[in-house]
């Protein structure tokens, strides 16, 4: 019993790492608060919904419909991202969060009624062709989903890349340059304006590989968002500003507190979240694992 | 206009001017607007004047509401996504208090904001551990918190609200007059209290932190202590308006009562009007009544062009539709300045 919330609660909270790890990067590299993260996840699950629709005719049948689908998302996401970044957000940036948080929560409201507009309030969901219902029996009597555990090993996976561009590669180092000092940075060539672009569009990947994988799991609906973002929000704030597997962390902690408040009662799960989540902020509001980036 | 007379070096003697002609006019105006409508039961028909007086205590609430948050964000510095929750907590204990304690309810109403006022001093002790865009959305995660614990408890109706039995027996006609009258002390209250603050000393402190938080601390100004004068000023402000509402509204529901929307509208408003001068909410108040007048039919369509608004205003006017005036004529209805005059 211990053991069964215990894993539920890991594998929910791997989805809430990728969740999180958008927010994370983007809050890291340009001190951007991006609160319509959980709208944009909404947006991509509904865009790859309608692209399935679309082109339903051209798909082969079975898991391989919605992987194709992905693959085909993620590279316009990125390329949303990196423009959104490019010729929105960028001048929203300064020492003044104003601007950028009116920006981002004004285009929270629009996508939110615009898919409503769209495809009406109904929550709807991508058909992983039984994966979604397949499970995998473990020793003692547990079953676990086969869905669930793909996200929680995609999540695992996804933590371990973005560690690595951070503190391996030359993008990376550019990363670091500007979130250290913008200044600096661009006295040494970089461009800040593109930098910025960057980092946002490698976290629109993980918007979309999450809004994939929620539609898979479980249902979206165009109202959804916000509450995606205070969970992703909540995994960075626990885990810890600055390390991506102390956001990763912070997501599976919130991830069993959610599954323990469930079980005890299903009004309690997203409430006892929130509750551990303000009891970090007390206790330790620097987060469980803080570390500067890279 | 009230003058001191000050001797500068080298000039002579030099007057310290508050007040200017756009502002002495708009006092005349403001008391004569408020003298008509303190009489609008007694001189408009019956009909009209119910429906009048029931909008009229909506866009009250709605404009306290922006107020206190232009408060908060325009001169405290603190973008909060969370102002819901006192709203609510200001309706739930305006309903508690006059439907179980048997307080009148329209004696609850200051009552309840003032409640939302002191659950404000242990929430601030959490919410400013956050700063910047992240203390935005910890607020937020505060009134969702609110908004879970209160739709746990049977005996306000959980999840699917209740009614305000306490106004039960009294005229509807009487009742509306009631509520209509408190909302017009309140709005008058509101700005009255927001003005004369800002004028003052500390409000002088206040502007000095918004503009350079280290610097005003290095000037011997308590930034902390401000900051949480101003966030508790504010809860009180919105607080009011969510009693206030209930009362006119008589039924309550913890969706209702902590939505995000009120803070949604309360940022959209501010943001149009001009963030940072009080006469930003009035104006973006204004705005959106008309469009909510026009356009509220339309539903989706009609918040989808309220976001976007808001979003091209951020963008391309950043001091909003009353900065621009103000920059270009030179009006201010409500000066904090102070001119210095020969």
């Amino acid at each position: 019993m211990m053991l069964d919330v215990l894993l539920q609660g890991l594998l929910l909270g791997g989805l809430y790492g990728l969740f999180a790890l958008g927010l994370s990067l983007v809050f890291g590299v340009m001190r951007l608060t991006n609160t319509a993260h959980g709208d944009f996840i909404v947006l991509a699950a509904f865009a790859a919904i309608a692209g399935l629709a679309v082109l339903a005719p051209m798909l082969p049948a079975g898991i391989a419909a919605p992987l194709l689908v992905a693959a085909l998302l993620l590279p316009v996401s990125f390329g949303f991202g990196y423009a959104l970044q490019r010729w929105v957000l960028n001048g929203t940036l300064g020492r003044d969060p104003l601007p950028s948080l009116v920006v981002t929560f004004g285009l929270s409201i629009v996508i939110q009624n615009l898919l409503l507009e769209t495809f009406s309030a109904d929550p709807r969901s991508i058909d992983s062709a039984g994966l979604s219902t397949a499970s995998l029996a473990l020793p003692g009597g547990v079953a676990v989903g086969a869905l669930p555990v793909a996200i929680l090993a995609f999540a695992v996976a996804a933590t371990a890349a973005l560690q690595w561009l951070f503190g391996r590669t030359s993008i990376g180092r550019s990363f670091r340059a500007v979130s250290d000092d913008r200044e600096i940075a661009e006295l040494m060539g970089l461009d800040a304006r593109k930098v910025y672009a960057l980092a946002t569009a490698i976290a629109f990947v993980l918007i979309a590989a999450a809004g994939v994988l929620q539609a898979m799991r479980t249902t979206v609906s165009p109202a959804d968002g916000p509450a995606l973002l205070l969970f992703a929000f909540e995994a960075v704030i626990i885990g810890g500003m600055g390390s991506f597997w102390g956001t990763l962390v912070g997501a599976l902690l919130l991830g069993v507190t959610q599954q323990i408040g469930f079980r005890l009662d299903p009004g309690w799960g997203i409430w006892l979240g929130h509750l551990a989540f303000l009891a970090v902020l007390v206790v330790r509001p620097q987060g469980l694992f803080p570390k500067t980036v890279g | 206009m009230a003058a001191t007379v000050l001797p500068v070096h080298g000039v002579g003697t030099m007057r310290v001017v508050r007040a200017t002609h756009a502002s002495s006019a708009a006092l005349v105006a403001g008391l004569a607007a408020t003298a008509l409508a303190a009489t609008l039961p007694l001189w408009a028909p019956v009909d009209s004047a119910s429906s009048w007086m029931r909008n009229f205590v909506e866009i009250a609430c709605y404009l306290i509401f922006a107020m206190m948050w232009n408060l908060l964000a325009g001169y405290g510095g603190m973008v909060s996504i969370g102002q819901q929750a006192f709203f609510g907590l200001g309706g739930y204990a305006m309903l508690v208090l006059g439907n179980f304690a048997g307080v009148n309810a329209f004696v609850a109403v200051p009552l309840g904001a003032l409640a939302a006022a002191l659950i404000a001093v242990p929430v601030s002790f959490v919410a400013f551990r956050l700063a910047g865009g992240y203390f935005a959305i910890g607020t937020w995660v505060i009134a969702d918190v609110f908004r879970l614990s209160v739709a746990n408890v049977a005996a306000v109706g959980g999840g699917s609200g209740t009614s305000l039995t306490a106004l039960r027996g009294i005229a509807k006609a009487t009742r509306e007059t009631s509520t209509f009258w408190l909302a017009l002390v309140c709005v008058v209250a509101a700005i009255a209290l927001v003005y004369l603050f800002l004028r003052s000393k500390r409000g002088l402190a206040l502007l000095a932190i918004r503009d350079n938080e280290v610097a005003a601390e290095s000037q011997g100004i308590d930034v902390r202590g401000m900051k949480l004068a101003v966030y508790v000023v504010a809860a009180f402000g919105a607080g009011l308006a969510g009693a206030l509402y209930f009362v006119g509204n008589l039924r309550i529901s913890p969706d209702a009562a902590f939505s995000v929307n009120w803070s949604a509208f309360a940022i959209f408003m501010v943001v149009i009007g001009g963030i940072g001068r009080i006469e930003g909410p009035i104006v973006g108040t204004l705005v959106f009544w008309l469009l909510n007048h026009f356009f509220s039919d339309y539903g989706t369509w009609y918040l989808l062009g309220l976001g976007t608004l808001a979003i091209v205003t951020t963008i391309f006017l950043r001091q909003g539709l009353w900065g621009f005036a103000q920059q270009r004529w030179g009006w201010s209805l409500f000066p904090t300045q102070r001119f210095l005059l020969p």
